[in-house]
């Protein structure tokens, strides 16, 4: 192919497996109308992830959250059904719901005083006789979203009546959702403490670099120092495992063995004689549940992925659940929570807590890094219209296909470029 | 069981931790602490009684780490401090609560301003110190830095010592 690539619009994304290249336009990343595409092509009509089952464990427990460029209200009501609402009064559209999170038997707009029940009913407003009977028979209810769903606790939503059920979409992720599941005999749960912050950088470039293993060792070297610093050893990984994985509809893993200790059950060092024995016992119980060979593939091996378009599950030293949204082309918000099975023992949740923070985070020894990473780049797309193009070539043509290539991101731009390529909708 | 220091006493070392954190003297800054001395700092908007073993924070770094974090932030591959940023770093409304030399609390409000690239963020909160008077000299024993926002959107990352 020899087209000229400078101030080329079209296309974002040219493979060629020929010569074995893959490059991104930049303009992907900067572009206002290309957000505008996003927003309908990709977050109006996608499973999103909106919260785990643990958040709201009780009838009347309720959060709110921004979720795909709307605000949630998401509620357990009092048959302990879970629903997600538009937060906004169907009278004149103001938050129904002021907190984050807590308790109600019933949510009262502030604006006029209209009270909706937890399944979203309208039970209450001043002057209801002033209503004509048309504006009695329900169409004043809070709106649900269209599709509400959950898999294995996971709850996702998506705007659009017409997707595919969400297990057809999460399709082969599946499979990395239970092993991160099955850690525990009875329940996971999010451990308090939401992590929410920002940064000047596109969305896709945190979908990238949350399964990007090439930049651990330059971009994290302090983190690595630290590890071997608290007797830690590189390469000490107990598998050899080290492949990417098209899991379909634009997800995909990469599944490895890494040097840091799991809180599941792969001790280190600093664990001590308790926490190795704490590890053999949960992977012999796990190998009573599994065995064997799924036992130590849950102990040992760390996955990362990215379920397209912006939820990460990365299965590391600890577990990490983040999903991000673009509120301007460089510019996005951050949530992240951690993942730990309700039946730990303290100290593993201690271990498990205290190994989060060693590389991630906003005060980790390594989040920040990528962070600081992520807006160079974006820094440096403002040099688009004399250097336009990204490179995610890596490990095209060659034989095998390893964890460090970048062959997981080319499966997400893939599917992002058959996205905005469809139609208008 | 007697309290030898002054609010004055506090202040004074509060304001040295401030000059020293504003002049990334680093290894300085970790002398004004007892071995085994921890850091933390909570989420964003946590209650004063938040735990790191029950709660995930920013930091929570036990004595080892602390140490590991002025290493860490005196490398050229702490990228996110490479260049260094800017820091200025305000302390007000010290009180000396109450304890003993061996052990006693002390709080103050703070507004830290950190610049890097002409961005300049803003960190703003409360910290609660735990600290000793011990030969003659005030140590730190504990300090918990508490952000009093939603979260940090506009900051992104506690990468300093704020």
């Amino acid at each position: 192919m020899n087209i000229p690539l400078q101030n080329l619009a079209e296309p974002y994304v040219l493979e060629d497996n020929d010569r074995g290249t893959f490059r991104v336009n930049r303009r992907a990343f900067v572009d206002p109308a290309v957000l505008a595409q996003e927003r309908s092509k990709i977050f109006d009509c996608s499973w999103l992830y909106l919260a785990h089952e643990s958040e709201l464990s009780k009838p009347g427990d309720f959060l709110t959250r921004a979720v795909g460029g709307r605000e949630l209200l998401f509620v357990r009501d009092n048959d302990g059904v879970p629903r997600a609402f538009y937060n906004t009064c169907p009278h004149r559209g103001a938050l129904v719901c002021r907190e984050k999170r807590g308790k109600e038997k019933l949510f009262t707009c502030m604006y006029h005083a209209w009270t909706f029940d937890l399944q979203g009913k309208l039970v209450q407003r001043p002057e209801a006789e002033r209503y004509s009977a048309a504006a009695q028979d329900g169409m004043h209810d809070l709106v649900p979203v269209a599709q509400l769903d959950d898999y294995r606790g996971l709850y996702f939503v998506n705007f659009d009546p017409d997707s595919a059920d969400l297990v057809t979409y999460l399709a082969g992720t599946t499979e990395y959702i239970d092993l991160t599941m099955d850690h525990s005999e009875v329940a996971m749960e999010i451990v308090q403490g939401d992590q929410e912050y920002g940064f000047q950088a596109n969305w896709k470039l945190l979908a990238e670099n949350s399964f990007d293993s090439y930049h651990g060792l330059p971009t994290h070297a302090t983190y690595f120092d630290y590890i071997m610093a608290a007797g830690g050893q590189l390469g000490e990984s107990l598998t050899g495992l080290s492949e990417p994985k098209d899991l379909g509809n634009g997800h995909a893993v990469i599944e490895y063995g890494a040097p840091w200790g799991r809180p599941i059950a792969k001790p280190v060092a600093a664990w001590g004689e308790e926490g190795a024995k704490e590890c053999a016992a949960i992977l012999a119980r796990l190998t009573e549940r599994f065995g064997k060979e799924r036992a130590e593939r849950i102990a040992y091996n760390n996955f990362n992925m990215v379920i397209f378009p912006n939820f990460v599950i990365n299965n590391i030293m600890a577990i990490t659940l983040r999903t991000f949204f673009p509120d301007l082309p460089d510019r996005q918000r951050v949530k992240a929570w951690t993942l730990a099975p309700v039946d730990e023992s303290e100290a593993m949740r201690e271990r498990r807590l205290y190994n989060f923070l060693e590389f991630l985070g906003p005060g980790g020894f390594a989040t920040p890094d990528d962070c600081e990473a992520l807006k160079l780049c974006q820094q440096g797309y403002s040099n688009l219209a004399g250097a336009g193009w990204n490179d995610i070539s890596k490990g095209m043509g060659q034989s095998e296909t390893i964890s460090n290539d970048e062959e997981q991101m080319r499966i997400f731009w893939r599917e992002w470029d058959r996205r905005m390529a469809a139609a208008e909708r | 069981m007697t309290l030898s220091v002054t609010r004055a006493d506090v202040e004074d070392l509060l304001y040295l931790e401030a000059s020293l954190l504003d002049a990334w003297k680093l290894d300085e800054w970790l002398d004004l602490f007892e071995q085994g001395a921890s850091y933390w700092v909570p989420p964003a908007g946590s209650s004063d009684d938040v735990e790191p073993s029950t709660t995930l924070f920013y930091i929570a770094d036990d004595w080892f780490r602390l140490t590991e974090r002025v290493k860490r932030l005196g490398k050229r591959t702490a990228h996110v401090e490479f260049p260094k940023s800017r820091c200025r770093h305000m302390v007000t409304n010290v009180r000396l609560v109450n304890g003993t030399d061996e052990a006693f609390y002390a709080t103050s409000n703070f507004v830290t301003y950190r610049t890097k690239a002409s961005v300049t963020e803003t960190y703003l909160g409360h910290h609660i110190y735990t600290m000793a008077f011990v030969d003659r000299a005030i140590r730190i024993r504990h300090k918990i830095s508490f952000l009093d926002t939603d979260d940090i959107y506009d900051q992104g990352k506690v990468s300093i010592i704020i």
